[in-house]
């Protein structure tokens, strides 16, 4: 495969073609803040927070999304970047009912860690407060709605790494939510296999074991990338 | 003409109240009552929650005795999966709820209740708290403040931190006791018990220039309750609930918590958003009963260590029956906190406490499910119902300062009956009105469920209503 040679924050870099700019980022140590993005799975550019500046354009791109190409000239944390993560972040707060000092994952969230990076010390949006059920009818699981940010990780581990496609999105818009089977109560799924593929993949604690207690829910992201280079490139080391 | 005296906010508190004082036309006070002037709703929007998460929840009510509700709700779990927790677990419970009462007990001692009698009533407002005790006694109060440490550093020892350890959960506890914790907890002893002793002389020595106090400060009959365990002795976690009355009688006993609704009713007031509970056999209001150091002391036969059981034999002797002044609510604190160090020390020699699992593990097998705990101001009941999931559908907290709260309306009533001159309102006089209060270490913050210090108004009242004279200082 052909190399392209590329500019990130003003620094040449090369990689091959068919990279996205978030894996010559991170290959060359610019980080890039990411919510919906996870080592195995593909791609879908749903969170918005690794938008970067791509000379030319007027429109913000994904970097997880965007492949490189030749010549591009990339910024990744300018402060039009810096404001719209920051906005992004502070919508997200707003729309669901997050209370990290009680949550299961208070201390392991990744939503959390991000906040915190940034400085988000107040939100300058009315909290919506929607009232969602916990489903915790589950033999192991949980799923609690009030902490998802929709960033579909728990589908795409569902349907691409186990195969079960029991996880999926219903609704449009605000209503948008995560279901289990045709909506049913998680414990009713015929095709759920257990495997807790979709709690190691939840960066906040809206996936939790059953019985988690505040701060007690630890999630195993690299766990799934293991099984994946194990099952693609029969590579066994973690 | 008749008044109403408004005393708000009321100060070296924890939580926002303030005290009205009814007069009649000849200027005599009729009532008075204390209102919490705060709302905090936990009871509510707990509903919907995995009762698993309710420990986490529910010690966000308070950051002075967030144990005492971390320990009900783990309680109350443990009743919902119907499980006995490990040995250890249990052991390791009582241990972090002896941290909190005594860091509590030092708190209300040195902080917010001593600088009254230790610095006297007529002291300038300025002067008379934490600080005032600094300037004039530094030792001493060097010495509550690192008391008050030691209590938190048990706790920041087993639960992680010091404030809000999301350690206790359904099922016992959630890490056990280090080799280096209890090397921690025990070097902290000797320093410990000479502060405790400290204390109970001063107070003892205080006692005998304050008997005024001690007849007017909430001195009255009412029911005592609390913890017990089988044997009659002082209990703080697990047991089962007695009652005595004012002349030492047992009225009821080896009662179970889990059933305290067949015994216990609530009455609300619309002046205060606090609820009144009552002995329900005695009804609404000649049910009151007293609860905290007060009552644990006056309930019990034994502390069960030796150097409180020589204390508690002094205490029992200064009541005919019961103890019944509110005065000396501070004594029974202080007895309490020199037992609690006993307590401590004979845990850390315990094997068990490092022995076996620390977490039983269950589903859902009650539908409804009530832990009890004596926190430091009283008793503790969190009762939850739930659904087959393990989801809230009820939440009912039945806090120390709710059942103390008829016993704190008398209270101010015949303080102020004996100091009130006409219509004068003077600053020791509303002190010792606030102090009548302290007695009790009320927790504003548990018992409604809103937040801030505390700062006394109080309002003379006529008897149409017409406020006649109001004070208020925060």
């Amino acid at each position: 495969m052909a190399a392209k040679t590329l500019i990130i924050d003003g620094k040449a870099v090369s990689a091959e073609e068919g990279a996205t700019v978030l894996q010559v980022a991170r290959d060359n140590n610019v980080a890039i803040p990411t919510l919906c993005h996870l080592e195995g799975v593909y791609d879908v550019g749903a969170c918005r927070l690794c938008l970067v500046e791509v000379a030319g354009s007027t429109k913000l791109q994904p970097a997880c999304t965007t492949k490189i190409s030749e010549g591009m000239n990339i910024q990744t944390n300018s402060d039009r970047l810096r404001k719209y993560r920051r906005l992004t972040l502070e919508l997200l707060f707003a729309e669901r009912n997050h209370v990290c000092a009680v949550c299961v994952s208070n201390g392991h969230c990744e939503l959390q860690t991000l906040a915190y990076s940034l400085g988000l010390d107040h939100v300058r949006y009315d909290y919506v407060f929607p009232k969602w059920k916990v489903d915790v009818t589950h033999r192991l699981f949980g799923m609690d709605h009030n902490r998802c940010i929709l960033c579909t990780r728990c589908v795409r581990v569902c349907w691409h790494i186990e195969g079960a496609g029991t996880k999926n999105v219903a609704g449009r818009g605000a209503t948008a939510r995560i279901i289990s089977d045709l909506d049913q109560p998680w414990g009713d799924s015929e095709s759920c296999t257990e495997c807790g593929k979709c709690v190691m993949a939840c960066p906040t604690g809206a996936l939790f074991h059953k019985g988690a207690t505040a701060g007690e829910m630890e999630h195993d992201r690299d766990k799934l990338e293991f099984i994946v280079n194990a099952r693609e490139k029969q590579q066994w080391l973690p | 003409m008749s008044k109403r005296i408004i005393i708000d906010p009321v100060t070296r508190i924890e939580g926002h109240a303030k005290i009205s004082i009814y007069l009649d036309d000849a200027g005599q006070v009729t009532d008075a009552e204390f209102h919490v002037v705060e709302f905090r709703g936990f009871e509510k929007f707990c509903e919907g929650r995995p009762f698993s998460e309710m420990p986490g929840i529910t010690q966000r009510i308070c950051g002075i005795c967030p144990v005492s509700h971390m320990l009900a709700s783990a309680n109350a779990g443990d009743a919902l999966m119907a499980v006995s927790i490990p040995p250890a677990a249990d052991k390791l419970r009582r241990l972090v709820n002896l941290g909190q009462i005594i860091q509590s007990h030092a708190l209300s001692f040195f902080h917010l209740s001593a600088p009254d009698f230790l610095l006297g009533w007529e002291t300038p407002v300025a002067q008379r708290n934490v600080f005032g005790l600094i300037q004039s006694n530094t030792d001493l109060a060097r010495a509550g403040i690192r008391l008050r440490q030691f209590g938190q550093e048990i706790i920041e020892v087993l639960g992680g931190k010091k404030i809000h350890p999301a350690w206790a959960v359904p099922g016992g506890v959630r890490s056990g006791l280090s080799d280096e914790g209890r090397a921690k907890i025990r070097a902290w002893l000797p320093e410990a018990y000479a502060t405790a002793r400290v204390a109970l002389d001063l107070f003892k020595h205080t006692l005998e220039s304050h008997q005024t106090e001690v007849e007017v400060f909430g001195n009255f009959s009412s029911l005592f309750m609390g913890l017990v365990t089988p044997d009659g002795s002082w209990e703080h976690h697990g047991g089962k609930l007695r009652f005595t009355s004012s002349e030492g009688a047992l009225v009821a006993d080896q009662l179970d918590p889990q059933s305290y609704f067949d015994y216990l009713g609530e009455s609300g007031e619309s002046h205060s958003y606090l609820k009144s509970p009552y002995y329900t056999p005695l009804g609404f209001p000649k049910g009151i009963y007293r609860v905290g150091p007060l009552a644990r002391l006056n309930i019990c036969d034994r502390m069960g260590v030796p150097q409180g059981d020589l204390e508690l034999a002094n205490f029992k002797s200064m009541g005919q029956g019961a103890v019944t002044s509110s005065f000396l609510y501070h004594y029974a604190r202080l007895i309490e906190l020199l037992s609690a160090i006993e307590f401590v020390e004979r845990y850390l020699d315990d094997p068990e406490l490092t022995t076996g699992p620390l977490r039983a593990d269950a589903g859902i097998n009650q539908l409804r499910g009530v832990g009890v705990s004596e926190a430091p101001r009283g008793t503790l009941f969190h009762d939850y119902t739930v659904d087959r999931d393990g989801l809230l559908q009820k939440v009912n907290l039945i806090v120390a300062t709710g059942q103390n709260n008829l016993a704190m309306n008398l209270t101010v009533a015949q303080i102020a009956r004996h100091y009130l001159r006409g219509q004068e309102i003077s600053e020791p006089m509303l002190n010792r009105i606030e102090h009548g209060i302290r007695c009790y270490d009320p927790c504003l913050s548990c018992s409604t469920h809103a937040v801030g210090q505390m700062p006394l108004r109080v309002q003379l009242i006529a008897p149409d209503g017409a406020v006649l004279n109001d004070v208020a200082r925060g």
